[in-house]
């Protein structure tokens, strides 16, 4: 088994609190020293990091690989591939593929695809209840057995009682649940947050209730279930205030906000750009500084990409036709790095939002550098800027609203078992 | 936004809506409009300021009247004109618009009015259209409706002169309206002392006060002292399916048709205007849609020459003032 030493980077782990510049060393696919190799220790490769940040690969709570269902837009291999190259190592996938993760079959197709791709890992979601359709529960216990890490509906489940022993079936089956919390009813054929912007471009709107009511409504049952909860993309700064309120009485909730909702506002749909056409809607400034905030002050645990890549058709059609969803992948440290620089925050704090701390939420013992771990790394140097552009982004969508942005950051080595994936 | 509609000396390169366009421009379009609105009225009801042009008629939202007049507009311009009903040809084929619009491209015309059901649709199809080719915006959505707004402020002078003064109450289904977003941008910029919009709550968009209104619920409150009444149709296509906003038009007509009864309310000389197509009974009484205030009919010949003057502009065929920036 190839060995491998990465030589006077800056190694920040933010789940041991490490920040030293020093040696990291790796065997058999894990990391087996920090610092002085052992004794009888010889790196078959070694890469140089001086003046560069080694941590943790990147952990991504909500990555649409596209396949199976969607495959024009992405595949498991040009996805997985596209994250590594961005120093993102783990990425969760949400059961929203067409067929629907909720057979044990769709769930060993992702795990054998992903596999055979030797790129990024891939931890699946199940569905909630078959089919998303909100009626029958799915075989949680089989799906987890599968391999599935999480289960969650991403569409609103209308039946109450359907909802209500969903949650308790997967309490049972010790199962965490992502909700994604939209009302049914409410801002259905919404474009766009309700608001000034929307009134102006004629554009129907989503209300910000839409996001609360369902949080408020998931919150009580979450309390009467005993579930494990997870809130996905949050949008509005009202949601973080009740999930702070809820973390303070004791349940057992976490939540994470995607990049772009902590640097877009509705003003960026201005000129009915399609690229920034997003659900959930980006809502006001005082929304975007609410998130900000609430990730700063824990109630928001971690920065996700929210990947969904398209083709370039899906995007070049007036606003209310084309399709909503941000390519995330290329974007995720670049952007963690800047809303470090942005909110004076130090690296490893920032880099705990995309590292350990998403794995606290899944409850896995990733995301971090310690000793006889599986060694997934990313290296990068932190004062290289560059220009995204279609041409350097690595998925297969190039749809994001932050083409042409100037970013400080560039990964230049992933290491995924111990194997250099991208150089 | 909607700079893309001006050319690099300011003047109309297309028209897609009244937002960020200046008052010296507006009043140049009104004044090109009054300068051709003697037009049909002669022997021969045509001027050469479009020979040799074609202008396409691209409506994929059914239309008759303002189709019409933009034909009428267009032929009076002298200008070859296309029409092009695109609802029941190629989106149903799965046809994209950029597509479309290279195909139109294609056949070398000069012009497209366009009217779409997706707000947005006339900005998206001028930023990708071939530079030499004009985009006029016949309503998109529920965003603009440009030209509807420029007849509208035509009669408004037509009837009042200065702009100043008024006191103008845009009544009834904003939410839905493009007619409501254009003419509450084109009263704003024009100056007048004070634009009103009445109706329910359902009605009435989020946050609407930011675009320089103040808003009544109460009809009669709302009509008090205006100078003029713009009454908007109840889009009832564009509402939650099974549910009318206000709970029936029987209701409706009780809190916010338009009677003579009502009008009593409004300053003594004030105006009665509706884009069409009016639903009597509903919005507004037939006697006072046929009533003495109502210069509902003067809108729709008004249309025809502020369409020609809005087409002869974005062609470069008439001399705009220099002022015009």
């Amino acid at each position: 088994m190839a060995t491998l030493s990465i030589i006077g980077g800056r190694v920040i782990d933010p789940a041991s609190n490490l920040d030293l510049i020093t040696d990291l060393h790796i065997a058999e696919e894990r990391i087996i020293a920090i610092g002085s190799p052992p004794a009888d220790f010889s790196a078959d490769k070694q890469i140089d990091a001086t003046g560069q940040i080694v941590c943790p690969g990147l952990i991504d709570l909500s990555v649409r690989l596209r396949e199976p269902g969607a495959e024009e837009k992405g595949t498991i291999f040009s996805e997985t591939r596209a994250a590594a190259a961005n120093g993102i190592t783990t990425v969760c996938c949400p059961p929203d593929t067409d067929p629907v993760i909720d057979s044990q079959a769709v769930a060993e197709l992702l795990q054998q695809r992903a596999a055979k791709a030797g790129m990024a890992k891939v931890l699946s979601l199940a569905a909630l209840t078959e089919g998303l359709k909100g009626q029958h529960l799915a075989n949680m216990g089989i799906l987890k057995g599968a391999g599935c890490i999480a289960v969650s509906n991403v569409l609103p489940i209308v039946n109450t009682e359907v909802f209500r022993y969903a949650l308790e079936y997967a309490a049972s089956c010790d199962l965490l649940v992502f909700f994604h919390a939209k009302d049914p009813w409410l801002g259905n054929n919404g474009y766009v947050h309700e608001g000034a912007m929307g009134t102006r471009l004629g554009l129907s709107g989503i209300p910000e209730a839409t996001e609360t009511i369902e949080v408020a409504r998931d919150l009580l049952l979450i309390e009467m279930t005993g579930v494990r909860a997870h809130f996905c993309q949050l949008s509005s700064a009202r949601a973080v205030d009740m999930i702070k309120q809820a973390q303070a009485k004791g349940l057992p909730v976490t939540a994470d906000v995607s990049a772009h909702h902590l640097f877009l506002s509705e003003q960026d749909i201005n000129n009915y750009n399609t690229q920034s056409y997003v659900f959930p809607p980006l809502r006001t400034e005082a929304d975007k500084q609410g998130l900000q905030e609430g990730l700063l002050q824990g109630t928001i645990n971690a920065i996700c990409s929210d990947h969904q890549p398209h083709e370039a058709d899906a995007k070049l059609n007036p606003f209310s036709m084309a399709a909503p969803g941000i390519s995330g992948l290329d974007t995720l440290l670049p952007l963690t790095l800047q809303f470090a620089e942005m909110r004076e925050l130090d690296l490893m704090t920032a880099l705990s939002y995309v590292t350990h701390k998403p794995a606290q939420i899944l409850g896995l013992d990733v995301g971090n550098l310690a000793i006889g771990h599986p060694a997934d790394i990313c290296i990068f140097d932190p004062e290289s800027c560059w220009r995204l552009s279609p041409e350097n982004m690595r998925s297969k969508g190039h749809n994001s609203p932050f083409l042409e942005w100037e970013f400080k950051g560039e990964v230049s080595y992933t290491v995924i078992n111990g194997r250099i994936i991208s150089d | 936004m909607n700079n893309i509609q001006l050319d690099s000396q300011g003047r109309l390169k297309h028209f897609l809506g009244i937002e960020g366009l200046k008052r010296s421009l507006l009043i140049d379009i009104l004044d090109t409009a009054a300068s051709l609105i003697n037009v049909p009225e002669k022997s021969v009801k045509k001027v050469p300021l479009l020979r040799g042009k074609t202008v396409v008629n691209l409506f994929f939202e059914p239309s008759t009247r303002t189709r019409t007049t933009f034909e009428l507009a267009a032929k009076r311009l002298s200008a070859d004109v296309l029409n092009f009903n695109v609802s029941t040809s190629s989106t149903s084929k799965g046809e994209t618009l950029i597509d479309m619009l290279r195909n139109l491209e294609a056949m070398h015309c000069d012009m497209f009015i366009v009217r779409h059901g997706a707000s947005g649709a006339a900005y998206f199809m001028a930023q990708h259209v071939a530079p030499d080719i004009s985009i006029i915006n016949a309503g998109d959505g529920q965003h603009a409706h440009p030209t509807q707004a420029m007849l509208d402020m035509y009669t408004i002078r037509q009837y009042k002169g200065d702009f100043a003064p008024l006191r103008v109450a845009i009544v009834g289904d904003i939410r839905h309206s493009r007619v409501a977003r254009s003419d509450i941008q084109a009263l704003t910029i024009l100056g007048v002392s004070q634009v009103r919009v009445v109706g329910p709550k359902t009605l009435i968009p989020m946050e609407v006060e930011t675009l320089g209104v103040k808003v009544f619920h109460d009809l009669k409150a709302g009509l008090k002292d205006v100078d003029v009444v713009i009454m908007l149709r109840l889009q009832r296509e564009r509402m939650l399916e099974g549910a009318l906003l206000p709970p029936s038009v029987y209701e409706y007509f009780q809190y916010y048709g338009l009677t003579k009864e009502v009008l009593k309310v409004t300053h003594p000389d004030a105006i009665v205007m509706h884009p069409g197509p009016i639903n009597r009974g509903v919005e507004i009484d037939s006697n006072v849609a046929d009533g003495p205030d109502s210069v509902i009919l003067q809108q729709v010949s008004n249309g025809i020459a502020v369409r020609m003057a809005v087409m002869a502009m974005t062609l470069g065929a008439v001399s705009e003032k220099k002022d015009a920036k």
